[in-house]
């Protein structure tokens, strides 16, 4: 046990020593690395608070539901006792006929409603929806126009379709743009290995002619690798964060014109150690490739 | 501790670099292997180091069948040899002193016991003062007991060494063969490849004569 972590101790200090040994080179790969973990991590930062901001505006959708001609007030309000009931909705409001009449004197139509020979409003209900994905809300929309006694209903839903379709369009653009810079940094990775282990070529020849096992040869790489990968995740980390500082007084400008006010939020605790975890793992991945078909071609016997 | 039973070497190109060559060598033995380059010494010494295998025929050290170990396992068979190569195979970037100590790192030997090993070998060798140097900076002659020092600081039971006085002045060559006589004295089993005649005949000892990949002697 002692000696396995001395091993490790010792594999980790070479790692170490070659950076050392090329201080320009690593801080060049740590930046390219940095980028390439920045782009996607920066990306889902936006969309997180793109969603912060939209999750604001949801709840204002409303469902307008009118009634046939022929069902009365106390039916109407007998029903809407019952809708209240229904945990998908939020808020429920009766509008009688009277009332309809009386908005569109208020909204400066009196004159065509007194001209009028009898109210030809139908009793409605405004609703204000729980629940808030597309699905749900379609769901609620067709048991309300399913009632008997429902004439229409008005859905203004169709933003919030749209709204959640891009929104998935952008955890999927996220999702990729990860995705394919994963592969970039294991490549970065891969490549500096490479050039590392021809480098490398006479210690590893003279290593194996003195008994040193594949593994012994191997490990300080994957330490590289894997510590090349965490560095890059930091530098990532660290562009993000700095440019979501830059841009706050932006945002906080242009929050303010609409007369709001929005905190941007960077990445938190959780998704940051992912990012580095899985940074380091890339690292570490791409390191391990490259050990092990370069090695093969560095055999000397 | 060394059998060689109708061993061929035949490199790829039809090379034949061992013909049907038959060697037994015992434990605490010295074996001086001489010819001239190309007489297949350095292939022999190859072949029992688990460097090279044969094209036929058994070579055996330690009751261990070299020709068919697992890859896996010659890491461990080779800690058991001390080699000492001709062209030394130091390692230019790091010190003399960290150059032995690759060794013992890789066997997982670290810290203080380590240094005092490192520090024994060096002084053996007489290059303790220069443990701080740059292998570019010795001598010929430095360098080569540097590699010497390299091969022999994990208490190897048998040292292969191919040339190991090629190059050097007189006064050097006797220098590093006391080294191995002291080395012979406690039990160490030595198998020295040499061209230099006048050297073997200085030293006495057993002698195998090589021509062509065959014995001559």
């Amino acid at each position: 046990m002692k000696s396995w972590f001395a091993q490790h101790l010792h594999s980790l200090k070479i790692a170490g020593q070659r950076f050392r040994d090329t201080p320009l080179a690593t801080v060049f790969t740590m930046l390219v690395i940095g980028v390439a973990v920045a782009l996607p991590a920066a990306f889902y930062v936006l969309l997180g608070n793109l969603e912060r901001v939209s999750g604001g505006i949801k709840p204002q959708a409303e469902i307008t539901v009118f009634l046939k001609n022929g069902v009365s007030e106390t039916q109407g309000r007998a029903l809407l006792a019952s809708l209240s009931r229904n945990p998908d909705v939020n808020n429920a409001r009766f509008v009688a006929k009277t009332e309809g009449v009386r908005r569109l004197e208020a909204s400066g139509l009196a004159e065509i409603a007194a001209g009028l020979p009898e109210n030809p409003l139908p009793h409605a209900f405004i609703l204000t929806p729980q629940v808030q994905d597309a699905a749900a809300l379609e769901k609620l929309g067709s048991l309300l126009r399913n009632m008997a006694e429902t004439d229409r209903v008005l859905m203004d839903s169709d933003w919030i379709k749209r709204l959640g379709a891009l929104m998935n369009l952008g955890h999927e653009l996220v999702l990729m743009l990860a995705v394919i810079l994963g592969l970039a940094l294991a490549a970065i990775t891969a490549n500096t290995i490479r050039l590392q282990i021809y480098a490398q070529k006479d210690e590893i020849e003279v290593a194996r002619l003195i008994g040193a096992t594949d593994r012994f040869i191997r490990r300080p790489f994957l330490y590289f690798g894997g510590i090349q990968g965490l560095a890059g995740g930091l530098a990532g980390w660290l562009l993000v964060t700095l440019g979501g500082w830059l841009v706050q007084g932006s945002v906080n400008r242009v929050a303010v014109a609409y007369g709001a006010h929005f905190e941007l939020t960077g990445l938190d605790l959780a998704s940051s150690l992912l990012l580095l975890a899985v940074s380091a793992l890339l690292g570490w991945l791409g390191a391990f490739f490259a050990v092990g078909q370069t090695l093969r071609d560095v055999e000397t016997f | 501790m060394i059998e060689l039973d109708s061993v061929t070497k035949r490199y790829p190109g039809g090379h034949e670099a061992l013909i049907d060559f038959s060697l037994s060598i015992q434990q605490g033995e010295i074996v001086f292997l001489t010819g001239h380059s190309g007489a297949g010494k350095s292939t022999l010494l190859k072949l029992i180091a688990a460097i090279e295998r044969p094209t036929s025929g058994h070579v055996v050290v330690n009751g261990q069948n070299v020709g068919r170990m697992r890859r896996a396992v010659l890491p461990y068979f080779r800690r058991n040899i001390g080699l000492i190569f001709q062209d030394h195979k130091l390692l230019y970037d790091r010190s003399v002193f960290d150059n032995v100590l690759l060794p013992l790192h890789i066997q997982g030997v670290t810290g203080n016991d380590a240094a005092k090993r490192v520090r024994a070998a060096l002084d053996k060798v007489g290059l303790l003062k220069r443990d701080k140097a740059r292998p570019i900076t010795l001598s010929g002659g430095e360098q080569q007991r540097l590699c010497i020092a390299r091969a022999i600081v994990t208490r190897p039971k048998l040292v292969l060494a191919d040339e190991p006085t090629a190059n050097l002045d007189d006064a050097y060559a006797d220098d590093i063969m006391e080294t191995f006589r002291a080395f012979n004295q406690i039990g160490v089993t030595l198998l020295i490849s040499t061209h230099d005649q006048a050297l073997v005949a200085r030293y006495g000892g057993r002698r195998v004569d090589l021509a062509q990949g065959r014995q001559v002697t």
